[in-house]
């Protein structure tokens, strides 16, 4: 397997990511991510990263990359389903995944992502 | 002053070699019982000390022991290369100095995600780092 699957709902991409990611599946991602929101004018992205067991410097860079550049291209990204000993072992390194979002499960995931394109689509209205 | 109870020695010269490596850590710390947070936290460690060796020094070596001194168990770590050095450790151990372009978050970091960090290094020679990682500490 060199790639991880993007579904596609609606104004949404979704991705669940199964296993601890090799370098250059992880890399592929990110140019795969970036190239469908490019492509779709996706205006969410949500990433489930409840079977990573851990997330280094090299990971978190590569969420934070995704964060980004979607967000550059319109989008808002979601990292959901973290686990609580990754997220304690983040803070400690002294990572923060700066331009994501995150929540605890897809569920909110998905909320917080209408939640935030509902506010943006407000705020161009009133422009 | 410490009881070595078990070793294993492994490789790293690629990037593939990091996810086998990760698991082999792992393999270890729940053998001794080690908590989820802590097995996290040292294998989160090891990740970037590894990653260090590959991208620095073109890879080394890494040992893996099981280490006592008296009740206490834990996990010590090796990596050794024959790289081309640090020249300020200070400045290394600095949070956001990089010379590679990144967050420079590996070396402090694994400090912090560590129970006990040493670090030793020779410009032209290599850089070796020893971590230990107590059950419970
Ligand atoms: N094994 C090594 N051999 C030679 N130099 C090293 C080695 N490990 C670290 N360094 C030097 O120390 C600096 C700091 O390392 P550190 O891991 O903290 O940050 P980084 O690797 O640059 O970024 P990050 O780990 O956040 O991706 C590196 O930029 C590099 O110059
Ligand atoms: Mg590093």
């Amino acid at each position: 397997m060199d790639r991880i699957p993007i579904l596609r709902m609606g104004n949404y991409l979704l991705v669940t990511i199964q296993v601890d990611l090799y370098d250059r599946l992880a890399q592929n991602l990110e140019t795969d991510l970036v190239q469908m929101v490019s492509k779709t004018g996706a205006r969410g992205v949500l990433i489930d990263i409840s079977a990573l067991s851990i997330v280094d410097s090299f990971m978190g860079r590569i969420i934070g990359n995704i964060g980004s550049v979607s967000k550059i291209m319109d989008a808002e990204t979601v990292v959901v389903g973290m686990q609580p000993a990754v997220a304690i072992t983040l803070i400690e390194l002294g990572l923060e995944l700066k331009g994501v979002y995150t929540a605890l499960n897809v569920e909110r995931g998905m909320q917080l992502l209408k939640e935030k394109i509902l506010i943006d689509e407000d705020e161009t209205e009133e422009d | 002053m410490y009881i070595v109870l078990n070793k294993d020695r492994m490789v790293i010269e690629k990037e593939q070699d990091v996810v086998p490596y990760r698991n082999r850590v792992k393999e270890f710390a729940v053998k001794i019982g080690m908590s989820l947070v802590n097995q996290t936290k040292l294998i989160t460690a090891a990740s970037e000390l590894v990653r260090n060796m590959l991208k620095y020094a073109n890879g080394g070596v890494t040992t893996i022991e099981v280490i006592s001194k008296g009740r206490e168990n834990g996990i010590r770590l090796v990596f050794a290369d024959k790289g081309p050095g640090i020249a300020d450790l200070n400045l290394a151990m600095k949070d956001g100095f990089s010379t590679g372009k990144s967050l420079g978050l590996g070396l402090p970091g694994a400090k912090r995600l560590s129970s006990e960090f040493d670090i030793q290094s020779t410009v032209g020679k290599g850089t070796t780092v020893t971590i230990i990682k107590w059950k419970n500490g």
